[in-house]
């Protein structure tokens, strides 16, 4: 590699895995990170030495990831690690997510930040519950794209129609779930077919290696349709002599971009004024994008504070009392309905207690339980909340970031349960007839 | 400071658009420094003097500009520093008008608290001055300079996590971490870590170092050094216990990959006395920092994770 390429600037994908127990999840990631160059020799020697050790014959590639002492008495991964590997083309963050079900709040976790999921599944034993439990997931994650691994393909003679029958009934659920973007891909990880190299055995695939599609998957953000948000997280004041009168609202702006010159609110408490500069870590600029942190300073002196939402004046959110979402609870205690808690959305923490529980959603086969009374750890359902003051939220499926929330224990801190406003999934589209469109170019 | 280059590609009337990597990073590290901020009430910055220390430093004055960093900064001192590490500690501390606190490993062995360990490494030793610093000024936030891709323990380390009142991680009672609302309740006596850099890689940190223009301890360069080998290891020589009667002290050129406790940590032999040079040495090299420059993360296959357990950071 040479030192130019290593210099340049690169992008960054964060995606996430899913997978069940004995589909090779592990062999796929180790395969990956040693393809691309990212283990290195003293790692591998340590792997190594604890296989030897314990008396295995080969290295076993999943002591790479599971690295606390519980995961490896047991020989299973109790928890989402982070990995981190880089090509050339782009930076990657992995969010390793365990694939046992009572770990569906980890790939929660995995995936809320993720912009790509992966599900695994074994050529030879097709879609299962667990696929679709995954796939319904990503669709409420609303992970923007998903790739469907089919592993194992040496195992079924590298069969084009296996391959294809899966494709087509994973394709046709996931639409169904509102999945924006579906890629399916026949691999092998153990043999390495499809992974970082192309196939000799499957030369009826004409798509891109698993590697390839990580490296080309756009993460550009689409503004267009974008409302812009800004939480606030902390006031600049730095009273000194050469900046007597500096007050900036700091904080990552959450959705769409902002503008010197555009007229603002803040909600909740309603104030207008314009936006009379934005500092992007102390440089001036123009103009500013979602995700980077910035210091926006009014034209008019209002009062404003950590928790704060600014948004342009024209496209200010409606603000609530009452939240109603999509929730799945992560903590070892239920929650039950008259639950106090601490609802955090955004920047701001507020009082809210738990109204009803309207439902609780079977992930297996999407069908709804009515009035649970109570959503154990790992649960997803429907939770309508009322919170001490007024919160401007936005549906999920408009904003990943201001659209959720999570819920905490007032007495001990604990993180609860994770929320998404609005809607649970994406309204079905019509399967497209892709058929149509051959040889066409509108 | 140096002017950092924005590079945005596009804009909404050139939609879509994205950030780089290290703007991407930067960003979610300066969201990270300013929700403690906001939400705590006595948050500390871990100082080192070594290179990702530099950075959050670095970057904590970038999320406060043009006001000052609201925190304190915390070195624990091992009694074996570099002398170049604590000159440029000093030096920053007074440039940026910043309060440094100390915790004297040296402190604690002359009181007879601590007792100086058979293998003269004062690593271990941190542990009980961080940690008793931290609740005697009543730090409610510490930052760590700690990087997932060190280490697998650290790989499953949250950004925000919380420390009991002794100041114990337990990895089974970790808070799952949500989009980017981290959670930072905690009951009076426990304490957050704060990761900034989690997301961060070696070769991030040193990329980012070379965009911003940081200045860093002459250590990371090369340059000629009488060292001795120990455990496969170039150490440098000192008052610190070495070299012992069996060990040979020879002149090298060499450089450092990480900085800490003179007794454990290794010299790589290097000829990279510039940032470029560093950074292509880095993406070539078949090791990882730690396991070609630390003795006691070899200590045991678990080693980093039980310290962590005890209070290491």
């Amino acid at each position: 590699m040479s030192t130019t390429t290593e210099l340049s600037e690169t992008t960054l994908l964060r995606f996430a895995t899913a997978g069940s127990v004995d589909d090779g999840k592990s062999t796929l990631v180790g395969r990956l990170l040693h393809d691309s160059k990212s283990i290195l020799t003293d790692q591998l020697e340590a792997v190594e030495r604890a296989s030897a050790s314990r008396g295995q014959e080969a290295p076993d590639l999943a002591l790479l990831t599971d690295g606390l002492r519980a995961e490896r008495e047991q020989g299973i991964t109790i928890d989402v690690a982070y990995r981190y590997f880089a090509t050339p083309k782009r930076r990657f963050i992995l969010a390793d997510t365990p694939g046992h079900v009572q770990y569906t709040r980890n790939m929660v976790t995995g995936a809320s930040t993720a912009e790509l999921t992966v599900i695994l599944i074994d050529a030879r034993n097709g879609v299962v519950e667990q696929t679709r439990r995954h796939a319904a997931l990503a669709a409420l994650l609303r992970v923007p794209h998903v790739v469907l691994a089919v592993n194992k393909m040496d195992l079924v003679g590298y069969q084009e129609s296996v391959f294809a029958a899966i494709a087509e009934e994973f394709t046709a659920y996931a639409l169904e779930l509102g999945v924006p973007e579906i890629t399916t891909i026949p691999i092998s990880a153990l043999a390495g077919d499809n992974v970082v190299d192309p196939s000799a055995n499957m030369d009826w695939y004409g798509g891109p290696t698993f590697l390839e599609h990580l490296e080309t998957v756009p993460v550009a953000h689409d503004l267009s349709h974008c409302h812009a948000r800004l939480p606030v997280q902390y006031v600049i004041r730095p009273q000194t002599a050469e900046h007597p009168d500096y007050r900036g609202y700091a904080g990552q702006i959450a959705a769409g971009s902002f503008r010197v010159g555009e007229s603002v609110t803040v909600l909740p408490s309603g104030h207008a004024s314009k936006i009379a500069g934005i500092d992007l870590l102390g440089v001036p600029v123009d103009i500013a994008y979602t995700t980077q942190s910035v210091t926006v300073l009014l034209e008019d002196d209002i009062d404003i504070s950590r928790g704060d939402l600014i948004v342009p004046s024209k496209d200010a959110p409606p603000t609530t009392q009452d939240v109603e979402a999509t929730v799945c609870h992560v903590a070892d205690a239920p929650l039950t309905v008259g639950h106090r808690v601490l609802l955090k959305h955004g920047t701001r923490t507020v009082k809210a207690i738990v109204k009803d529980i309207p439902s609780r959603l079977t992930l297996d086969d999407l069908s709804l339980h009515p009035h649970p009374g109570q959503l154990v750890a790992n649960d997803i359902g429907r939770v309508k909340i009322r919170t001490a003051e007024p919160l401007p939220v936005d549906s999920y499926a408009d904003s990943r970031r201001t659209g959720s929330f999570i819920l905490i224990d007032p007495n001990d801190g604990t993180t609860l349960t994770a929320g998404m406003v609005g809607e649970s999934f994406a309204s079905p589209e019509p399967v497209k007839d892709t058929t149509e469109d051959d040889g066409w170019d509108f | 400071m140096t002017t950092p280059v924005v590079k945005v590609h596009g804009g909404p009337t050139d939609a879509p658009y994205t950030l780089s990597h290290l703007d991407a990073l930067e960003s979610e590290a300066v969201h990270i420094f300013r929700e403690v901020a906001g939400e705590f009430e006595r948050p500390v910055i871990l100082f080192s003097g070594g290179k990702d220390s530099i950075v959050m430093l670095h970057l904590a004055l970038k999320a406060f500009a043009p006001a000052a960093i609201p925190f304190s900064l915390l070195h624990v001192d091992t009694g074996h520093n570099f002398p170049e590490v604590l000159e440029y500690r000093d030096r920053a501390v007074a440039a940026h008008g910043l309060r440094l606190h100390v915790a004297s490993v040296q402190e604690y062995i002359d009181r007879g608290v601590l007792k100086e360990r058979p293998d003269g490494t004062r690593n271990p030793l941190q542990t009980l001055p961080l940690t008793e610093k931290i609740q005697a000024e009543k730090f409610d936030a510490v930052f760590g300079g700690g990087r997932r891709d060190e280490e697998k323990a650290r790989a499953k380390e949250r950004v925000f996590s919380l420390r009991d009142e002794f100041s114990q991680w337990d990895p089974r009672r970790q808070r799952p971490e949500l989009w980017n609302l981290y959670n930072g309740r905690h009951a009076p006596g426990e304490h957050v870590r704060v990761f900034p850099l989690s997301n961060w890689t070696e070769l991030d940190v040193w990329q980012y170092i070379a965009r911003e223009g940081i200045e860093l301890p002459d250590i990371y360069f090369a340059h000629e050094r009488e060292v001795f080998q120990r455990a496969g290891m170039w150490l440098t020589a000192g008052e610190w216990g070495g070299p012992r009667a069996d060990e040979t002290v020879e002149k090298r050129q060499v450089r450092y990959r990480t900085v800490g406790d003179m007794s454990c940590t290794g010299a790589v032999d290097s000829d990279a006395s510039t940032l470029a040079d560093v950074i292509a040495e880095i993406a070539a090299s078949r090791l990882t920092e730690r396991g070609a420059t630390r003795a006691d993360d070899k200590m045991s296959e678990a080693a980093m994770e039980d310290r962590k357990r005890e209070g290491y950071f």
